[in-house]
This record gives structure tokens, C-alpha cells and sequence, in this order.
């Protein structure tokens, strides 16, 4: 995902704004992470490029 | 499997991803037609991609998708699409931002379970769950989409026409079909939906 897709995504519990943990990025493509609701003491896995905002008990 | 050319596009397709079909070649024609350069697009099921490509082929748009199937959603990144992986709109927020939102709705069975059920059960489960998952997206759609914005859905006639602008109407939108034809045991069209707003 690029950096800027903050901009429009949200925590899927709350809606709330996330944080974003980049574990390794190529310039604005973050390919591994996380995205954390601070709100729901959530994290959201960024995986190859992906993130996944499935609520955690969804999550495969 | 070899990729799909279509209309200045190049989409490589995946095992377990949904092959473009009729329905993904009219809803990318009727998208290239009523997509402007600089708008912010999301298409809801993107899939392999394949629409959300056609469009960035050949407008200057970088559309994003999102999918609830991951093997989908590694297939439509690989095509050079941003994605991310939720349940309709479940993870984003709620601002107005898309100029346009671009929907196949899952009407059509898939696993291979289904299918083996025939033709008698393909049409009545298809259209029964395609239509809940319209209005799903109905009762939803309009925090996300900006005043004036448009809603390009796909449907079959095995969707239900009439109930699914019930649905629409219901939820504060008009609509009218922009692309119709015909397949086998069914027809196919893109309605453009707007809100009453």
C-alpha cells in the first residue's frame, strides 16, 4: 500500500484513525507493517503490500 | 494461465480468482466512459483487478480495490493495483471522498460445489445473494461517496432488476441502466446510481 492510503482507511471496529509501523518500505510502498488503533488496542497486519482491515476474529 | 489483453490493459489472473467474464468487460467499457482523469475511484470486489486496470490503462486514475479474498487481493496488487483486504467498506473511513464506486456484486456461484448443483439452484441462490449483498452496500455507500458522485453497479437479470431499484430508491438513490446486453440465460447491465441528495 502507498503511504497516502492513510488518508482513507479506518480501524474496521470503531472507524476510528490508525498509526502506521512500517517494517519495510520501497520509497512510498510500504510492504510490511502494521496499522494500530489506539482506541481498540488493535493491530491491523500489512503483509506483501496488503493490508488487512478484517476485525480480528475474522482474520484467517 | 496466459494474461488478459483488454483495451490497452495487461491482467495476469490467479488460480482461485474470479476470471473476467462478460460481466467484468461491459462494467470496464461503461468505467472508461464515464471515468475522468483525476478522480478518486474504489471498486468494492475487485478481484483479479481487471476493471480497476482497464480504468488505470486507460484514464489517469489510480483506482483502489478492496476484496475480502486474499488470494484475490494478491492477484489485483500484482496487476499493479492498490488494495486492501475488508469487508465492503468495513475498513475505511467514513468521508466522503470517491468521485465514482465501482461494483460486481458476487451473484454468480464460484467454489466448485455450487456449481455442480446445476442450472436450478445457480439461479436462486445466485440471485439471492447477490441481492443481499446490494443492499448491504446500499444501506452503506453514501458516507463514502462524494455529493454528486456515481455508483456504477453491475447486475444480471438473475439479480433482479426491479428489486434491486427497489433497494436503490430505498436507500435514497436513482439510477438508470447506461449498458445493457445479452448471455446466454441472462442479461447483463451497468446501472450508474446517484444520490437524491
Amino acid at each position: 500500500m502507498k503511504k497516502e492510503m492513510m488518508d482513507i482507511l479506518a480501524c474496521p471496529l470503531c472507524k476510528g484513525e490508525l498509526v502506521l509501523n512500517i517494517s519495510s518500505d520501497e520509497g512510498e510502498e510500504v510492504i510490511s507493517g502494521t496499522l494500530y488503533c489506539a482506541a481498540c488496542d488493535e493491530y491491523y497486519p500489512i503483509e506483501e503490500g496488503i493490508p488487512n482491515m478484517l476485525p480480528p476474529e475474522m482474520r484467517d | 494461465m496466459a494474461p488478459i489483453s483488454y483495451r490497452n490493459a495487461f491482467v495476469s489472473i490467479e488460480k482461485e480468482v474470479y476470471e473476467p467474464a462478460e460481466d467484468s468487460f461491459l462494467l470496464a467499457d461503461v468505467a472508461i466512459d464515464r471515468i475522468s482523469d483525476g478522480m478518486n475511484v474504489l471498486e468494492i470486489g475487485v478481484g483479479s483487478g481487471f476493471v480497476s486496470a482497464v480504468v488505470a490503462a486507460n484514464k489517469n486514475v489510480e483506482p483502489i480495490g478492496c476484496d475480502i479474498n486474499s488470494d484475490a487481493l494478491e492477484c489485483a496488487y500484482k496487476n499493479g493495483i492498490q488494495v486492501f483486504r475488508s469487508n465492503l467498506f468495513e475498513g475505511l473511513r467514513k468521508k466522503a471522498y470517491f468521485d465514482v464506486i465501482l461494483f460486481n456484486p458476487p451473484y454468480l456461484p464460484t467454489s466448485e460445489d455450487e456449481k455442480l448443483e446445476g442450472w436450478l439452484n445457480y439461479a436462486f441462490d445466485g440471485g439471492v445473494e447477490g441481492r443481499d449483498t446490494i443492499a448491504t452496500f446500499f444501506a452503506e455507500v453514501s458516507a463514502y461517496l462524494k455529493p454528486g458522485g456515481s455508483i456504477l453497479l453491475f447486475i444480471s437479470s438473475l439479480t433482479g432488476k426491479g428489486e434491486v431499484f427497489d433497494i436503490m430508491e430505498r436507500e435514497g438513490f436513482s439510477g438508470y441502466v447506461v449498458a445493457e446486453t445479452r448471455a446466454f440465460f441472462e442479461k447483463l447491465m451497468v446501472i450508474e446510481c446517484t444520490h437524491n441528495r
